[in-house]
């Protein structure tokens, strides 16, 4: 998050070789996102070839399908499609619902972290850290080990007699949300646990001997000062929490597609689409974009 | 995927580069999850001194994808089921078999040899086949379940505790079964039929997923689901008390192959391994691992004695015969896709 500040001063002795310094970076997003991001673009405006492929032919097809629907049988009057836009409003508000539950918990926990004395603080971030060394496939399966139907939680709520029918979390939205929590809250806590920890505390002190009460303090001072944090932390969860489908297939049941289950049908699956999955992706892409400028523009208005 | 297959030949080319010096006492397959045992592996390792490496992969329809993607040309050998083997053929993908290229080609069972789907067995060789319906823990419902109401319109205790296969082709024919209309129809009435039914019986449906099939139906959080008749069997082996059904209208009867992929950087071990494969003992292995049966004559002398018997294996009298996996031409496999998004919308 530092990276959105700096990057204004070069050092005199570097300048010379400034550019060739800067190569391995233009070489891997170049090669590794530019290129296979302008293939999906490219793809996107493809014809599809039967089960899987593309022929070299210009066709709006794709963008057609994700917008009209055209009966089963493909000849219907057109009308619009919702199919498509159901699936992705769904994924808006689960990886919205997700980003605001990290923001819940993550905000306290970065707060308390980062007012603990500094030598303890690695501590902390270390045993937020932890779990994440996991793989995510891992330990999404481990989660659905713990709230099945006979898992250890429900038999643990059971054994204390706190209810009588086990809970039925499994293959439900909320055990989607458990997981989408449990698999990005660190990228809500770090970023903001580093503004927590660049903000200085005499500002609060000073509001207080102004008379302002601990609640103007926070909602005045705090929050307008660590706000590049929690921004920065809404959008890392966001993001990849859209695109998810690990926990939506694992725990949701994957009785519905999210985006990403969407996408990766149209290469994996028996609709073998490639175009329509590559602009089911720069759909995605522009949506995700959308947000980065929206963040990147309300930045630059403040600036000023 | 596109990434990938961008990365994917950026290695294979720096791989090409160096493969020259290494190139023999190599094999590469590419083959389901679960289902062949190391120890085959190994053996074959030592009996010809060539190094193994195996990829896995969960659909015949992401076998498929993977090698459209450009992973053609780096496996050797691949294990389609019974249509996988026709689609990959007419694209393309496979290398034939020489005449008499096959030692052990005698040892094929006759009734795998002019199969539909690899006339005179060009491209492949038998491996394993068995039958797709679904299981029942018996401890949640104890009636009648040889029929397909289970999955479509379920009894009580079942509804809402099912796991359906992420598997089109094989939810659609059981769909099309319990409908009583043809695979690959091109009826309109009986299409339209198919979407209402599966539109219809979702509610009844807890999850989707095909590696987990098995594992949802030994914790319990399925209490019915479809599964593979070898699935059916290692679940029960791992306690479940869970029955395969044969319903009275039908199921999915495959064949999975091992097939010679196009450009194979190991051609002449591949070949070997298809021998190896063609051998009872071996090919036995597979049965004993995977609980499915062997396409081979002789294997059965080798294969665990309650194989034969267990009720997985052995449709009772009255069962009808199961139905293959149809081949459908574009216009119907794009109505079968609508179908199919439709229901997970």
């Amino acid at each position: 998050m530092a990276a959105f500040g700096s990057g204004s001063t070069v050092s005199r002795t570097f300048a010379p070789v400034r550019n060739w310094l800067l190569m391995p970076t233009w070489l891997t997003v170049g090669i590794f996102m530019l290129l296979p991001l302008l293939l999906i673009l490219v793809y996107s405006f493809l014809t599809k070839e039967f089960r899987g492929g593309v022929i070299w032919e210009f066709s709006l097809a794709a963008y057609d399908q994700f917008i009209f629907d055209r009966g089963l049988f493909g000849d219907a009057e057109p009308s619009i499609e919702w199919t498509y836009i159901n699936i992705f409003l769904r994924s808006l508000v689960q990886a919205t619902v997700a980003t605001l539950f990290c923001l819940l918990i993550g905000f306290p926990t970065a707060y308390f972290i980062a007012t603990r004395p500094p030598s303890t603080r690695s501590l902390w971030l270390f045993l937020i850290t932890v779990p994440y060394w996991v793989n995510l496939l891992i330990r999404t399966v481990s989660m659905k080990f713990l709230i099945r139907e006979s898992g250890p939680l429900n038999q643990a709520l059971l054994g204390l007699g706190i209810i009588d029918t086990p809970l039925e979390i499994i293959n439900t939205n909320l055990a989607v949300q458990l997981g989408l929590f449990y698999s990005y809250l660190p990228f809500m806590v770090l970023p903001i646990y580093a503004s927590v920890e660049r903000y200085n505390f005499s500002l609060s002190e000073a509001g207080a001997d102004l008379y302002a009460g601990k609640w103007t303090i926070l909602r005045r001072i705090i929050l307008p000062s660590i706000k590049p944090g929690i921004i920065a932390g809404c959008i890392l969860v966001f993001v990849p929490s859209l695109g998810a489908f690990l926990a939506p297939d694992l725990l949701g049941g994957a009785k519905t597609f999210m985006i990403g289950s969407l996408i990766e049908e149209q290469f994996k699956g028996n609709a073998g689409n490639w175009p329509f999955g590559s602009a089911a992706s720069m759909i995605l892409l522009s949506l995700v974009l959308f947000v980065l400028l929206f963040y990147a523009r309300s930045q630059a208005r403040e600036q000023l | 995927m596109i990434r990938k297959s961008l990365t994917t030949s950026i290695l294979l080319g720096l791989a090409l580069a160096t493969s020259n010096a290494q190139a023999e006492g190599k094999l590469s397959l590419y083959h389901w999850f679960e289902y062949m045992p190391q120890e085959l592996l190994d053996k074959f390792s030592e009996e010809f001194d060539v190094e193994v490496t195996m990829d896995t992969y969960d659909s015949n329809e992401a076998l498929l994808a993977s090698l459209k993607a450009g992973k053609l040309g780096s496996y050797d050998l691949a294990v389609p089921g019974d249509y996988m083997v026709e689609i990959m053929a007419n694209e393309g993908l496979l290398d034939t078999i020489g005449e008499g290229e096959l030692a052990n080609a005698g040892n094929m069972e006759a009734q795998w040899v002019d199969v539909p789907f690899d006339q005179g067995r060009k491209h492949s060789i038998p491996y394993q086949w068995g039958s797709t319906s679904f299981s029942v823990n018996r401890d949640v419902f104890k009636g009648d379940i040889n029929t397909t109401d289970i999955l479509f319109n379920p009894p009580a205790e079942l509804a809402g505790k099912i796991n359906m296969l992420d598997s089109q082709g094989e939810v659609l024919l059981m769909a099309s079964l319990h409908l009583g209309i043809p695979q690959c129809s091109t009826d309109r009435d009986q299409l339209k039929a198919l979407d209402d039914l599966l539109q219809s019986s979702k509610q009844h449906w807890a999850s989707f997923g095909s590696d987990i099939a098995k594992d949802v139906m030994v914790s319990g959080d399925a209490a019915a689901g479809m599964l593979y008749n070898g699935f059916s069997a290692k679940g029960r082996a791992e306690g479940a008390n869970i029955e395969y059904a044969y319903p009275k209208q039908g199921y999915v009867v495959w064949m999975d192959n091992v097939v010679l992929l196009k450009d194979a950087p190991n051609r002449d071990n591949a070949i070997k391994f298809m021998d190896f494969m063609l051998v009872p003992e071996n090919i036995a292995a597979v049965t004993n691992y995977a609980r499915y049966a062997a396409g081979v004559t002789g294997a059965g002398e080798f294969t665990d004695p309650e194989l034969a018997s267990q009720p997985e294996s052995a449709p009772p009298a009255d069962a009808p015969a199961g139905a293959f996996i149809a081949v459908c031409d574009q216009a119907t496999q794009e109505v079968y896709d609508q179908i199919w998004t439709r229901l997970r919308k």
